[in-house]
């Protein structure tokens, strides 16, 4: 062991942004938890794998309700990977760590934190995150453009906004987006919209093959797809809880 | 400064090695200096098809954990003397292949030769991606059916992303190697179209290869189909490959819809 640890090899240390899902509970946490568990029911494993922050921002709990929710979301099989917008106070050795995407939360001081702030944005790793040092409430929704075929096995994730992919989905192949979805070619492969809540996303595509769609969880196979509707132009919208799809022109 | 092609496909079965042999003989018959590498350790096929399985005294493992120099391994094909030959062991497996080692071979490889033709193994693990890591030209080998076209567009993904050109920022320069293509069962409507497949990948066509006894003989023989039977259709098609490979732009007819002698001359071939 002590050979080990006197091997003069430093430990490397990284800055890095990373995506994750954030769950906004809201009181009373037993309502809200029901909703939860709808809509994994819904879609089985959605919060799998997927790293997920809790934004309890705003909301008037103490610790032991806080804990009482963490644990809660536990047994759901949702792990929670950092606390975002919480008071120091809540938070104890035995929850997740505060996280503050790069903006002061609500009792720091601003002062506090502007410092290391503005000295380590030099780094590339994080400068993506201290980018908006204050939430603007008039910022546009950010979407990306893929301009290239999305190919079987890759995953798209972008749950901020809208995706638009100028080409082809292949079979096998997944898009997940906070907004809506434009695919500008075929869509063969799986496109899911609005999945952080958001009933209004669409998903527009030139060819419809797909092989699941889903808006705000709830989703649709091919084999409960209209066929008439197969390698049609159209477009797929939530009515209430029923997905709709449409021929566009 | 030799290129470094990898002929790949995701899916087994589909004809990596034979397109390896039959487009590595055909470079070389135009007095190119060619070496055809096999990838698949553990399960090589590219010497039987060379015609070389007597003569492997050393192999790629040998080169790699340094019991062996790169040329005492290299096999001199007895046809075309611009052709070598870098054999797979076939008693390892592909846990003996170590990026530093792959990378050492290739870098030699590419100093000695034009072109550097890599057989990959089926699948997407480490044989795979070692054998696509240090290529400048892919060619993806599709045969017009719905598994190998999804298990190649897997292949062009990984193609994007996994190798050094990409790591770098630059685009891999991809063709599609269609093969094994049926005119009789395409007219039944058995087959994938070559329209589709093209949609599906939206990479550029480099040839089509027509499903054909002359390369099952020219196998068996132990011989590229381009240097058994040079006039063959599919060796026609390989030649024209090769010729769309080095930038010339050739017409590319679809097997069987010039109707007429190619019909009939598939109809008895098919049968």
């Amino acid at each position: 062991m002590t050979d080990m640890l006197t091997k003069p090899r430093p430990i490397r240390l990284k800055g890095r942004s990373f995506l994750a899902l954030a769950l906004s509970p809201e009181l009373p946490f037993e309502d809200w938890l029901a909703r939860l568990d709808d809509l994994a029911a819904r879609s089985a494993g959605f919060f799998l794998r997927r790293p997920v922050v809790l934004d309890v921002e705003g909301l008037d709990i103490d610790k032991t309700e806080l804990r009482g929710l963490v644990d809660q979301l536990k047994t759901r099989n949702v792990r929670i990977m950092g606390i975002e917008g919480a008071r120091p106070s809540l938070l104890g050795s035995d929850l997740p760590p505060a996280m503050s995407d790069g903006r002061p939360a609500s009792d720091f001081p601003a002062s506090d934190f502007e410092a290391p702030a503005a000295g380590e944005s030099a780094k590339p790793g994080i400068a993506a995150s201290n980018a908006s040092p204050e939430p603007l409430p008039s910022a546009a929704k950010p979407s990306i453009i893929i301009t290239e075929p999305v190919r079987s096995g890759q995953s798209l994730f972008f749950p901020e906004g809208d995706v638009t992919v100028v080409g082809s989905v292949a079979s096998g192949a997944e898009i997940v987006a906070g907004g809506s979805i434009h695919v500008y070619g075929t869509l063969r492969g799986r496109a899911m919209a609005g999945t952080t809540g958001n009933p209004g996303a669409r998903i527009f595509c030139s060819r419809l093959e797909a092989e699941l769609i889903a808006i705000d969880g709830f989703y649709k196979t091919a084999e409960d797809m209209e066929p008439d509707l197969r390698g049609k132009t159209v477009q797929i919208w939530l009515e209430g809880e029923t997905i709709r799809t449409g021929a566009l022109a | 400064m030799g290129k470094v092609i990898v002929v790949t496909s995701g899916k087994g079965g589909v004809g990596k090695t034979t397109s390896t042999a039959a487009l590595g003989a055909a470079l070389a018959q135009n007095g190119d200096k060619v070496v055809v590498v096999d990838f698949d350790v553990g399960l090589r096929n590219l010497d039987l098809v060379m015609g070389a399985e007597r003569r492997v005294v050393y192999d790629f493992v040998n080169v790699i954990q340094g019991e062996a120099k790169l040329p005492q391994a290299l096999i001199r094909d007895k046809r075309v003397e611009t052709l070598y030959l870098l054999p797979a062991s076939q008693t390892r497996d592909k846990d003996n292949l170590t990026p530093e080692g792959v990378e050492k071979v290739m870098a030699s490889l590419k100093k000695a030769f034009d072109w550097v033709v890599c057989d990959s193994p089926a699948g997407i693990e480490r044989g795979a991606t070692l054998a696509m890591r240090h290529a400048d030209v892919a060619i993806v080998v599709t045969n017009p059916e719905v598994s190998s076209v999804r298990d190649s567009d897997r292949i062009i993904g990984l193609l994007d992303s996994k190798t050094l050109k990409a790591e770098k920022g630059e685009r891999m320069e991809k063709h599609l190697l269609l093969t094994r293509y049926d005119p009789a069962r395409a007219e039944r409507g058995d087959m994938l179209k070559v329209d589709d497949v093209l949609e599906i990948l939206s990479i550029p066509l480099l040839g089509i290869i027509p499903e054909s006894m002359d390369v099952l003989r020219a196998s068996n023989i132990g011989s590229p189909v381009t240097l058994a039977n040079g006039d063959s259709t599919p060796a026609r098609a390989y030649f024209d490959a090769v010729r769309r490979l080095k930038g010339e732009d050739l017409p590319l007819v679809v097997p069987g819809e010039k109707r007429g002698f190619f019909g009939k001359f598939f109809g008895r071939k098919a049968a």
